[in-house]
């Protein structure tokens, strides 16, 4: 079994701890995500070989980077990652271009497998290799960034929250080319982030971390729908959940997502038909009925109560319901769950205010 | 205001002085300015006063302690002795080793801030794009490190030129050997030649409102990258 990334780090700096002994998935994004001080950055700075701990160890896909119990330790540079900081730290004194190769060229031909081509096309720089970093925008420099670690073929990429020093609009620029990066390379990914919305819309498995813990980890869809975490998402507590477009409805500008034993009308964003597409429901946004009946809400379905947990509030619950195959998380106050005699196995109607295509 | 062949032998061996002492200053000040910039040891503290001591003394202590050091009766004097290399004061060699310890701080400060300025960012970034630690150095550090190394460079120059009074204590004033622009400048001075004292005097004086500016224009071009 060489699939995976294993890895235990423990390691006390003054006040914070981190202790983590994880077994993650070998493919596909994998979220850190925590709170600011829960360790995230330095779990993944560990991995990097940039941050040393004691008694850790680290195999990725078979190859081991650190075992301190048998004195194996790479230094960065030997170790095939690449890592998109937060400040993109491109190298001031070289153009785009020259940046770009600096990785690509202290890495043997023969292990290159993404193309310096197909890199820069993939992040959209092709206009911006003869500038120098100081005159690119900070989405332009978080791109160059990312290019230029793809470009040395990593067998791991590690991103620390590529995204938090840019700007809403600029979060929404290279938020595409990250989800193009996960849909057509196979590179692993570990994505630090404290954003929510990230994480739905990128990652495919979460590892939570508090306070230089591991509180929970596992795939992305069942972690979301457990009642002891979500809290720790505030408002933005919800599911995600993932289907094929089914019909598109040109005279309502509605389209039809199945998702397994359900469907749901989103507006249409021009996702052809079969297309793949994740979907988010907040967990507000979802309201219960013990009946059917008409109102403005479009997204009606019938639903099993699963269980119910409390929220950070106590006048709220978070009820999780089960529809066809795939789970819904319900905030409501806790009166209404009590006049509606909420228990566990009940047939009741869920009404779905808004659903966000991610 | 004319220069008679003692000026400019004088102005000859300053030169010499300054582009030697610089060359060595280049190779000793850059390795203990990038140790200064990233150590976390505790000897990082009295090593930096040690190079910055030369700021504050005056030259003359500098010069004496030198002076018994390298001496017949030194243990610097009896190591040079025994390696056949002869007595170090009061030749050039000698005024030269002098010169690199007066000057190691105006070197070794700059260079030492643009490595510090530099940060941990761009050198992380070079070790995970597989530049191993003498590769990050070459390709990274001292390129980002241009600035304080001209700076450093023109300032060690300039300052080795205008020195006086380790010239004096270790060098002597012997014509054609130790006798720098400096000095001549001191002889003309005792010997009442005023106009010749004004001659080098002041070449010396439009020197380093040269260097000073070319070092203000230099200063203000750095901000392009940071």
């Amino acid at each position: 079994m060489n699939e995976g990334i294993a890895a235990r780090f423990h390691a006390r700096c003054g006040q914070f701890a981190l202790s983590a002994d994880l077994q993650l998935p070998g493919r596909g994004i994998i979220a850190l995500f925590g709170p600011s001080g829960s360790g995230k950055t330095t779990l993944l700075r560990c991995v990097a070989g940039l941050q040393r701990v004691k008694d850790a160890r680290l195999v990725v896909n078979g190859d081991c980077w650190q075992d301190d119990d048998r004195r194996i330790f790479l230094p960065s540079h030997r170790r095939p990652l690449g890592y998109v900081f937060q400040e993109s730290n491109l190298f001031a004194h070289l153009s785009v271009r020259r940046n770009l190769e600096y990785g690509m060229r202290r890495v043997p031909s023969a292990q290159r497998c993404v193309a310096r081509d197909r890199a820069i096309e993939l992040l959209g720089i092709g206009h911006l290799l003869e500038r120098m970093p100081a005159g690119l925008s900070g989405g332009e420099r978080q791109r160059v960034g990312i290019a230029r670690a793809l470009m040395t073929s990593p067998r791991l990429l590690l991103l620390d929250e590529p995204l938090a020093a840019l700007d809403t609009a600029r979060k929404r620029e290279i938020l595409p080319y990250l989800e193009r990066l996960h849909e057509e390379l196979s590179i692993p990914m570990l994505y630090v982030s404290h954003s929510p919305e990230e994480v739905a819309k990128l990652a495919d498995h979460i590892v939570v971390l508090e306070a230089g813990r591991v509180l929970a980890e596992g795939p992305l869809a069942e972690m979301l729908v457990r009642l002891d975490l979500p809290v720790r998402f505030g408002d933005d507590a919800g599911v995600v959940l993932e289907g094929a477009v089914v019909e598109r409805d040109a005279q309502w500008h509605l389209a039809r997502v199945d998702f397994g034993g359900g469907c749901l009308w989103v507006r249409d964003i021009g996702a052809a038909v079969h297309r793949r597409v994740r979907v988010r429901i907040l967990a507000r946004d979802v309201s219960i009925a013990l009946a059917r009946f008409a109102s403005s809400i479009v997204n009606t379905l019938p639903a099993t109560v699963v269980a119910h947990g409390d929220d950070d509030h106590p006048a709220l619950v978070l009820v999780r319901l089960r529809v066809g195959s795939g789970s819904l998380l319900a905030r409501l106050t806790r009166q209404s769950a009590a006049r509606l005699g909420l228990v566990a196995g009940m047939s009741v109607w869920v009404q779905i205010k808004a659903v966000a295509l991610l | 205001m004319s220069l008679d062949p003692g000026d400019w032998s004088a102005i000859r061996l300053s030169l010499e002085l300054a582009t030697l002492t610089i060359i060595v200053l280049l190779l000793i000040g850059v390795p203990i300015a990038w140790w200064l910039a990233r150590t976390r040891s505790r000897w990082k503290g009295p090593i930096g006063a040690l190079v910055a001591l030369p700021i504050v003394l005056p030259p003359t202590v500098l010069g004496f302690y030198l002076l018994v050091l390298m001496g017949p009766a030194g243990p610097v004097g009896q190591l040079t002795r025994a390696l056949g290399l002869g007595i170090l004061p009061f030749t050039f060699p000698g005024l030269v080793v002098a010169s690199v310890f007066y000057s190691l701080p105006f070197v070794v400060q700059p260079i030492q801030n643009a490595f510090e300025a530099i940060g941990d960012g761009p050198l992380e970034a070079a070790a995970t794009l597989r530049a191993g630690p003498w590769d990050r150095f070459f390709t990274v550090a001292l390129p980002l490190a241009r600035p304080g190394l001209v700076t450093g460079t023109i300032l060690g120059f300039a300052h080795t030129i205008g020195e006086f009074g380790i010239v004096l204590m270790i060098g002597g004033n012997i014509p054609d050997k130790t006798r720098v622009v400096s000095m001549q400048i001191y002889n003309h001075v005792e010997a009442l030649e005023y106009g010749q004292a004004n001659g080098l005097a002041g070449g010396l004086l439009l020197f380093s409102f040269c260097v000073l500016l070319a070092l203000y224009s230099l200063g203000a071009g750095r901000r392009v990258w940071r």
